[in-house]
């Protein structure tokens, strides 16, 4: 039997983090994340990992991204407007392939914002904040003990697909302290990037393999490859040829997109003879099933859809559970960032967001209100 | 040079510079400074940012990395901590390394992590057809300066050693062979390591400039290029708008990765670290 432990979200995604396997850290301090950062500090120096403080938010991604070149799992850790900075080389990420883990500690914006008040307006951000065509990973736990377990999933996705992954925390979640659930001598599945077996027998960094990941071998380990932010060819060098630029662009979101059954993870509570659905996820999740508990109580037909992975967005399944409900309900931190996913899916059903952008949680008392409206 | 060339450059010369641009030249003073040193290709990763002069890493042959402009030196930070086996020496240009990669460079050079980076300074950003840089002297005519530059410019030998760099050179692309050196000695050194080299972009700086032929170019650094050893012997009034080459500075510092290793040592060892 385990003991009891109350500890924070943020230092839950570092434990995740070091189960998984990642021995690099690169950060800069940034509210409401910085407990991730301070633990790494600590931790990593004495299991002979790398910790390195960078100059910002861009260096941060930049040092991760060397890391990952050359084998190791690494990540970082930020907030809104270093998430901002990030973008760049996010895409440099995406386009050359580096497995890499970048966790948001949302607060909320424009800007500087509310730094300390919890918000979840960071999903569009995460969906399309780096130019260009491209398809990201985004997960969004809703507890202290799920945030460890989907720290570790982040970390295995980013090495199955070789891409990076982006943990979307809200604040509230960031640093709530509340049981931690997990045995002891847990011991965690871990994924590593595929790789090839004989090293120097002509690597094909992107080979249109047919599950259309190719291997990886670090860089400094015998194989002269190349690594380019350019459009390139399987070998890894710069092309502007339009076959080979449309094959890459498109196998790049198909890898992911192509994937959905494998990433895409929801829980879903009394959907079946629901008449109302609400779609939720990180800590208002836990506010929509406290609603649904309350209304349940009273007779009221609800269900809930909550979202663990974001991006991708699970179209097909959510337009199935969706199918035939009277209405849905999306309550978020945001303006309707993932109603608006919701809404595309809907095919006819008539779904309403519910909004908060003041910094203070959705209560359950304003879903059920918003919920017999409705009805 | 044919040895040389077979070892040093992958098959997919010729290159996209323009004729009479420095950057071959670099290049190729690059590969015999490697030869001169003996690194094993296989433990080297060489990066860049992204203009004209960040393509060399398209035709090197060792595990190369193109990175983002201005970020080479931050990917190489992580590349040289999470692997402190590896020698990491990095290239960038006048803007990518002084301007969007101003942040990283003074950075890397406090950190003092054994890194070489090479900046190749030929006061212009080509490959986006002629605009000033913070390396374009002042004055000098550009496509968005075209009265002539009225920004002060950086002096990078100055800024790296202000910042912590505990090797600093600078080079020029008409003295080859004090360049070949440099590069080695810059290699040879532990701790982080700047070679800044002069040179000549006749399409995008000469030609702004009255300097269009290649020649025309490199007869001025010819010119205005002073040894440091013979500079010690001149008067700040002979020294005026000379370009000084030759080894600025060095120190023994101590060494980032290092200094990081002791640390993870001691803790190991069950202390508390330094």
């Amino acid at each position: 039997m385990s003991k009891v432990k109350l500890i924070q979200g943020n230092v839950a995604c570092a434990l995740g983090a070091l189960a998984a396997g990642a021995d690099f850290y690169a950060g800069y301090p940034i509210t409401p994340s910085t407990e991730i950062a301070e633990f790494m500090a600590s931790r990593l120096p004495k299991i002979g990992g790398h910790f390195i403080q960078m100059e910002d938010e861009i260096a941060s991604m930049g040092a991760i991204i060397g890391a990952s070149a050359v084998g190791h799992k690494a990540f970082t850790a930020t907030s809104g407007p270093g998430f901002s900075l990030m973008q760049e080389l996010l895409g440099y990420a995406v386009i050359t392939e580096l497995p890499l883990v970048v966790v948001d500690v949302m607060r909320a914006g424009p800007s500087t914002g509310l730094p300390t008040l919890p918000s979840q307006s960071d999903v569009q951000q995460a969906r399309w904040g780096t130019h260009g065509d491209h398809a990201i990973i985004a997960i969004s736990p809703a507890s202290v003990t799920e945030t460890y377990f989907e720290t570790i999933r982040a970390f295995n996705l980013a090495e199955k697909y070789r891409t990076p992954v982006v943990l979307l925390i809200d604040e509230k979640i960031g640093h709530l302290r509340e049981r931690f659930d997990v045995p002891d001598d847990f011991v965690p599945k871990i994924i590593n990037r595929k790789t090839v077996v004989d090293k120097k027998a002509q690597y094909v960094p992107y080979e249109n393999t047919a599950d259309l990941v190719p291997p990886f071998v670090p860089l400094g380990q015998g194989v002269h490859w190349h690594i380019t932010g350019l459009t390139h060819d399987e070998k890894g060098f710069y092309s502007s040829n339009p076959q080979v630029v449309d094959k890459s662009i498109r196998r790049l979101s198909a890898k992911i997109e192509d994937n959905k059954k494998d990433i895409c993870k929801l829980e879903t509570v009394f959907t079946e003879d629901a008449d109302i659905l609400l779609v939720a996820y990180g800590s208002v999740s836990r506010t929509a099933q406290e609603a649904l508990n309350q209304l349940r109580a009273e007779g009221i037909k609800v269900g809930l859809v909550r979202l663990i992975t974001l991006w991708p967005f699970a179209d097909e399944e959510i337009a199935k559970l969706l199918a035939g409900k009277k209405a849905v309900m999306v309550p978020e931190m945001n303006l309707g960032q993932i109603f608006k996913e919701v809404d595309r899916v809907a095919r006819g059903v008539k779904v309403f967001a519910q909004s908060r952008v003041d910094g203070d949680l959705i209560t359950p008392a304003e879903i059920v209100a918003k919920v017999k409206e409705v009805l | 040079m044919e040895a040389v060339y077979e070892k040093y450059f992958r098959d997919n010369i010729p290159h996209i510079w323009c004729a009479g641009c420095g950057n071959g030249i670099v290049m190729g003073a690059f590969a015999r400074a490697m030869e001169k040193l003996g690194w094993d290709q296989d433990d080297t990763v060489v990066l860049s940012g992204i203009g004209c002069s960040s393509r060399i890493t398209g035709y090197l042959d060792f595990s190369t990395m193109h990175t983002a402009h201005g970020r080479a030196l931050a990917v190489a930070t992580g590349v040289k901590m999470a692997e402190p086996r590896l020698k990491v020496v990095v290239f960038m240009g006048d803007g990518d390394a002084a301007a969007i990669g101003g942040n990283h460079f003074i950075h890397a050079c406090r950190r003092n992590l054994d890194i070489t980076a090479v900046v190749i300074n030929n006061y212009i950003y080509g490959m986006t057809g002629g605009q000033f840089s913070p390396l374009t002297p002042f004055g000098k005519k550009a496509t968005t300066a075209p009265y002539g530059s009225i920004d002060r410019s950086f002096d990078m030998v100055e800024l790296a050693k202000g910042a912590g760099a505990s090797y600093v050179a600078r080079g020029d692309v008409f003295h080859v062979k004090q360049l070949v050196d440099l590069l080695a000695e810059a290699g040879e050194h532990k701790g982080f390591s700047l070679v800044e080299v002069i040179s000549a972009c006749p399409v995008s700086y000469g030609r702004n400039n009255k300097m269009a032929e290649p020649i025309d170019l490199l007869m001025q650094i010819k010119k205005d290029t002073v040894n440091i050893k013979a500079a010690q012997n001149m008067s700040e009034e002979d020294l005026a708008g000379k370009i000084v080459v030759g080894r600025h500075y060095q120190a023994d510092l101590p060494e980032y990765s290092e200094v990081y290793a002791d640390m993870v040592a001691g803790l190991q060892k069950g202390g508390e670290g330094r």
